[in-house]
């Protein structure tokens, strides 16, 4: 589903590499908890993974199509079609409402809105259940994203990152502002509905006591060969 | 597209306090644009307009611009009279319809005293062939009995608060000299005229044996000592002007126009010149022009300075949105849809801006237009915007997209280097 293969990949004007990976699959619906220091390159590599930012050297793969060979705009598309991303904090746009915010991806990809709509009969009804399912109360769909509490606003940002079923989701430390009792809801909130959904999950943290949920664990300094 | 602009629209109403300042300086900007336009097309059409159906405008020789300037504008003063014997023989060629002289040199409280025969207000005519029209009373008879009565412009009456039956007192020259004064032949206004937009709003209208019989007793601009003529008694004098300032002429053809001019500039018996009013009024908005190019020019200025307002809060809002902007990447926005999103925010606000600042140059116009004809005498018509001023709006319009294009660049260049890790 994901491959990485001779990974090379530098800063613009950095003096060296900051990660090179040899060789890493991820298989459909893994779930795979990456784990590494601050500053070890982990947003780094979600970008690559992303097609946000292309490596300077090697292949990743996604879905057997390497980003590298798309045009800037076909990787935007793409990201939009089979990539849900979830960020550390402030994923929402504070002044769209919930449901709008859990939306916007749908907006970008009509493939996406096209199979929320298939399993739930409309766009906004795949969005509503999402919602219902990581514990949002209706009463709060309207409202704007920035009068939310942190642990509902990374729910939404969950919803959000699986409307219309993408292949693969990417959270980059979605619970590091959360305190235990709510990490540990949203953890089993986003592995529900990432099998449920048959995505792929790659999760990167620091914080080890979630790992054990996971089908794989891994250590960036393991595999990044690049080394400070 | 359609979904990105909702976008835009809705993260704008979310910065709305700073963008409102920004629409609110745009708006200001096409309202100065604007009306300073319309106030200076109307300004030249009121100033073209100061006189119409006068073929020719005939005055002892100097330069035409000056010759229109005391004739027409009664600015200044003519180097030399003509003499009445002069304008006759213009009025019996065979080309000439009529002639109708002016006689000026006094003054009645700063506004510009003319003598003039009742022609006057059958033949003279502004913008566009009008006629001059009584708004109330009568004009003065030019026989004996009425040897004192005056016709005074709109804006006299306004300013002074003259009404008819009023008493005047007219003044020698320009009235600055005390003492100078026509005391002992004191005028009855007689007759108001509506008002026009041109100088006969500012001027007192006499007849030239008027001008004749309060000037029995002066010599080279002072009372002559030792000689008084009471009012009563000038009227047994020949009061019949043997010098006036400057005569309009009426052809009863355009097709002569030249012919005449020719004729008058070759009269043997005095050096004379005739100028034709629309060339030399061109000749005149030369001079007085420039001033209009500086306004222009301090108004594209202001513009320009909100435009640039409106790229410095766009792009200092800029790295407070790199969030915003990493989280549209994520979720499959491209640099170029973000860049369409700065810069449509930048348009809307423009577009807004221009809006509200041409509905205020209506409304400005349409409120303020009647204090400044009644202050200022320019009459602002309420008409659909003019080439010019579409010109100006479309510049607006343009120089808005361009600079809403500077802090859509930029964040470009931004959301290509940050990927989705903005570093903030």
């Amino acid at each position: 589903m994901l491959e990485i293969e001779a990974l090379r990949f530098a800063w613009r004007g950095a003096p060296r590499d900051l990660l090179r990976i040899d060789a890493l699959t991820i298989a459909r619906g893994e779930t795979l908890f990456l784990q590494g220091a601050s500053g070890a390159g982990k947003s780094t590599l979600l970008g690559l993974l992303a097609g946000v930012l292309t490596p300077t050297g090697g292949h990743v793969r996604l879905l057997g199509v390497d980003w590298a060979a798309l045009s800037g705009a076909r990787r935007d598309a793409r990201r939009a079609e089979h990539v849900g991303y979830i960020f550390q904090q402030f994923n929402l746009l504070p002044y769209l409402s919930v449901l709008d915010n859990v939306l916007l991806t749908t907006r970008f990809s009509p493939r996406r809105a096209e199979q929320a709509a298939q399993h739930a009969g409309s766009v906004r009804d795949a969005a509503w259940s999402l919602l219902q399912r990581f514990g949002l109360d209706a009463a709060i769909w309207p409202r704007a994203a920035a009068t939310l509490s942190v642990g509902q606003q990374q729910r939404v940002a969950a919803a959000r990152a699986l409307i219309g079923r993408p292949e693969l989701v990417i959270a980059d430390e979605p619970t590091s502002a959360l305190d235990a009792a709510l990490r540990d809801g949203f953890m089993d909130l986003l592995l529900g509905e990432c099998r449920a959904a048959g995505s792929t999950l790659v999760f990167v943290s620091h914080d080890e006591r979630l790992a054990a949920r996971f089908d794989r664990r891994l250590s960036l300094a393991a595999i990044n060969r690049a080394g400070p | 597209m359609k979904h990105l602009l909702g976008l835009a629209a809705r993260s704008a109403w979310a910065r709305r306090g700073t963008l409102a300042l920004v629409v609110f300086s745009i708006a200001l900007a096409t309202l100065l644009l604007l009306s300073l336009e319309r106030m200076r097309a109307d300004v030249r059409e009121s100033f073209a307009q100061s006189v119409s159906g006068t073929d020719l405008i005939v005055g002892a020789r100097t330069g035409s611009v000056q010759l229109m300037l005391y004739s027409v504008f009664h600015v200044g003063g003519a180097t030399n009279n003509i003499r009445t014997a002069s304008v006759d023989a213009i009025a019996k060629h065979r080309a000439v319809d009529w002639v109708v002289p002016i006689s000026l040199g006094d003054s009645h409280r700063g506004f510009a005293v003319l003598g003039t025969t009742t022609a006057y207000f059958t033949r003279f005519q502004y913008a566009g062939h009008q006629p001059l029209r009584l708004m109330q009373g009568r004009a003065f008879s030019g026989d004996l009995d009425g040897l004192y009565d005056a016709v005074i412009g709109a804006e006299v009456a306004d300013a002074l608060g003259y009404r008819l039956g009023q008493r005047i007192v007219l003044s020698h020259g320009a009235g600055a000299l005390p003492g100078a004064e026509h005391a002992d032949k004191p005028f009855t206004v007689v007759g108001i005229l509506a008002r026009t937009g041109t100088p006969v709003d500012r001027t007192v209208h006499v007849s030239l044996a008027a001008i004749e019989a309060i000037h029995l007793d002066w010599a080279s601009g002072a009372p002559m000592p030792g000689v008084v003529i009471p009012a009563e008694q000038a009227r047994k004098f020949d009061l019949a002007p043997k010098n006036v300032t400057a005569a309009l002429v009426g052809l009863k053809g355009r097709v002569a126009v030249f012919a005449v001019q020719r004729f008058v500039a070759s009269y043997a018996d005095e050096p004379l010149m005739a100028v034709l009013p629309g060339v030399a009024l061109d000749e005149l908005w030369q001079v007085v022009g420039v001033g209009e190019k500086a306004l222009l020019g301090m108004s594209a200025l202001v513009a320009i300075v909100s435009l640039a307002g409106l790229v410095a809060v766009v792009l200092a809002g800029l790295n407070e949105r790199r969030r915003e902007l990493a989280v549209l990447r994520a979720v499959g926005a491209g640099p170029r849809h973000v860049l369409w999103l700065l810069a449509g925010e930048g348009v809307l606000i423009t577009l807004l801006g221009a809006a509200i600042g041409s509905v205020a140059s209506v409304l400005l116009i349409a409120f303020a237009g009647p204090w400044v004809q009644t202050r200022f005498g320019i009459a602002l018509r309420l008409a659909p915007p003019s080439a010019a001023e579409w010109t100006l709006l479309a510049a607006v319009l343009a120089a808005g997209v361009l600079a809403s294009l500077v802090p859509g660049l930029r964040a470009y260049r931004l959301s290509l280097a940050d990927g989705l890790s903005p570093k903030v």
